[in-house]
């Protein structure tokens, strides 16, 4: 069964100037294992739709238009929120932020915080903490679960290559290096057992070696636990590195999917191509994409990449494409793809 | 004659203790040299604390240096005085990191780019109108965008402003700190077509800093490698990519993703992080994460000597 699965979502923003439609119609979908990357430029909607797959999109402001995200076969955006609370966010659904240096309190050590996690979220919690009349906060955390936690993320320390993990507990966040917190925050990731992580750009802020560690960690950790893994990223090498199989949104639209092999090998979207032939290389010829993207207030009709592509023409700009299947599990949403379909 | 030329440049940073009492130092920039030819593009890559961006302001002045010689155009400017110093920034410029940071929110683009010619220069606002057109021009962006403010415009646009501020003074070298960082590939992609077609119009030296070896690789003719402070490797950026003599190049240059290639995260062998720059270790300051350290790179510090057709600090090059 599909672990987890977005069909047509889409939703907005309401702002002072107008509903910006951030998310036009947007399906994907997560095996157990497997590698996602949804791959594509600032303000294409990819941290919206992990967010809204997360259930933590503002309240005042977002509104869900339409679509489905199903989880493990329900539905995420009519179930009941306290339940998705205890059992789904958090401890079957996790997080790993783009920016490991915000994303810790500065003024706890780090292991007082992993330990804040695992006394709402640990898998060895027998029920949901906080139960009955008195206020969540007050409720005690039992001596015999809290060892039990804290052995298993000593090991899971040890797990990530964090080096004297019992010292590292005891440090607070400005003591650890860029690498390390994401480490961490990986770790704390792992710790409630869950089925899906959803990482958001987890290496923008890390240099190029420790990128290489980092991604590598991610791999090895989704293959041996099992555990999906959804990594959003603009960085197409990294997608290249550990994804199974890559998305690419453009302007609140998906626009192609396709295993990691064919994807780079035969990219069908010119929107893709064109991402592709940007980036820089030895020759130094690398193109760019003419134009910027379109505000999302007033968003261009039909195929949102329209007014950038040289293929458009009348269809592109009065109805948005339909998903054309390629084979091997390679579908791309335009009217005039590369390789000669149509 | 070379433009910029940095002799032995060490920019150390004081570590204080309880009562202001010094109580160590961080190396940022520690014994760094090199000679900037005419027109070329000199590439300064490393991590992020390696002291590449300290090296760049301390050569423009903003961060004062411990130690060494910074000579422009034959004339050393590392201690002049403020006035004098004043008129040598004019052809010697720096753009930074963050263009939309460096913008005044509350002035539009018109008056930012006034700024630099009212300082530097005494031409009435007619000729200043005049020079200012035609250098947005050059960047290409619309004549119109001089009535915007900054957050009205994206961060492809403030890095074009950026530049237009810098080049209404035709500057011979141009310090290019971190020129694509924040933007996406098909945005970066557009600007570095600009910066190549900008230096051939203007006859520009840049020195681009950056952690980025894909950026680095297309835009530079010569690249100098830091490792926490000091220059483990410089050559043509041929001789770099393709055979890279220091182990810290070698892991820098396998950790770049290639598409199409070979999975580097499959076998990537450089462990660990660098050290903490206030607490160096004895001898090769990679030693602690290279793979083929011994004895004599924890007794020795390796200086950086020529072996063709670069150069490159270690006791066991490749």
């Amino acid at each position: 069964m599909t672990l987890l699965a977005v069909e047509d979502l889409s939703l907005g923003f309401a702002t002072e100037a107008g509903f910006a439609s951030v998310l036009d119609r947007v399906s994907l979908s997560i095996e157990r294992g497997q590698v996602l990357g949804l791959v594509g430029e600032s303000g294409c909607g990819k941290t919206t739709l992990a967010r809204a797959i997360l259930g933590v999109l503002p309240r005042e402001t977002a509104r869900i238009t339409g679509g489905r995200v199903l989880f493990r076969g329900a539905d995420l955006l009519t179930a009941d929120p306290a339940s998705i609370n205890q059992t789904i966010r958090g401890r079957a659904i996790t997080f790993v932020p783009q920016d490991p240096f915000t994303s810790f309190n500065p003024v706890f050590t780090v292991g007082d915080q992993i330990m804040e996690i695992l006394k709402w979220k640990s898998p060895r919690a027998s029920e949901p903490a906080g139960h009955g009349w008195l206020p969540a906060v007050v409720s005690r955390y039992p001596a015999d679960r809290k060892r039990a936690d804290l052995d298993a993320v000593l090991e899971l320390l040890d797990t990530v290559q964090l080096p004297r993990p019992k010292q590292m507990l005891r440090k607070y966040p400005h003591e650890l290096s860029g690498g390390q917190r994401q480490r961490l925050m990986i770790a704390m990731a792992l710790l409630p057992g869950p089925d899906l992580v959803i990482a958001d750009e987890p290496t923008t802020a890390l240099d190029v070696t420790i990128q290489a560690q980092i991604l590598g960690l991610i791999r090895r950790l989704a293959t041996e636990r099992n555990v999906a893994v959804l990594l959003t990223t603009h960085d197409l090498g990294a997608a290249y590195e550990i994804c199974d199989a890559v998305n690419v949104m453009y302007a609140g639209q998906d626009v192609e999917s396709a295993p990691v092999d064919r994807f780079f090998a035969a990219p069908a979207h010119p929107y893709t191509t064109k991402l592709l032939a940007s980036l820089p290389d030895a020759s130094g010829t690398a193109s760019g994409i003419p134009g910027e993207v379109p505000g999302l207030i007033t968003p261009p009709g039909g195929c949102r990449f329209h007014p950038r592509c040289e293929r458009a023409d009348g269809p592109c700009r009065d109805a948005r494409p339909p998903v054309d299947q390629l084979g091997g599990g390679h579908w791309v949403r335009c009217y005039h793809p590369h390789g000669g379909i149509r | 004659m070379t433009p910029l030329s940095v002799r032995d440049l060490k920019v150390h940073f004081a570590v204080r203790g309880p009562f202001n009492r010094r109580i160590g130092s961080i190396k940022a920039v520690d014994g760094v040299s090199f000679d900037l030819m005419p027109g070329e593009v000199f590439g300064l890559v490393g991590e992020s604390g390696c002291g590449k961006s300290t090296l760049g302001k301390a050569i423009m002045g903003i961060h004062e240096p411990t130690a060494g010689e910074i000579w422009f155009e034959g004339q050393r400017i590392d201690a002049l005085a403020p006035a004098a110093r004043r008129a040598v920034r004019k052809s010697l410029q720096y753009a930074y990191q963050d263009p939309g940071a460096s913008l005044d929110p509350r002035w539009k683009i018109g008056s930012s780019l006034h700024e630099p010619l009212l300082i530097h220069t005494d031409l009435d606002q007619a000729a200043r109108e005049k020079r200012i057109s035609s250098i947005l021009e050059a960047v290409g962006l619309p004549d119109t965008h001089l009535d915007l403010y900054p957050h009205e415009i994206s961060g492809g646009q403030q890095r074009r402003v950026g530049l237009a501020r810098i080049l209404t003074l035709a500057p011979k070298v141009v310090i290019l700190d971190e020129p694509t960082s924040g933007l996406d590939v098909s945005v970066q992609a557009t600007v570095l077509s600009l910066f190549r077609s900008l230096r051939e119009t203007f006859d520009l030296t840049y020195v681009l800093i950056s952690h980025d070896l894909a950026v680095i690789r297309t835009m530079c003719s010569r690249v100098a490698v830091m490792y926490l402070g000091r220059i483990v490797e410089s050559g043509p950026t041929e001789a770099i990519f393709d055979r890279p003599r220091h182990p810290y190049t070698r892991s820098l240059v396998a950790a770049i993703p290639r598409i199409g290639g070979a999975r580097v995260t499959r076998n990537f062998w450089l462990q660990g992080e660098p050290p903490d720059p206030g607490n160096l270790p004895s001898g090769c300051r990679f030693r602690t994460r290279c793979p083929k350290a011994t004895d004599l790179c924890a007794r020795e510090e390796p200086v950086l000597s020529t072996l063709a057709p670069g150069s490159v600090a270690c006791h066991y090059p490749e």
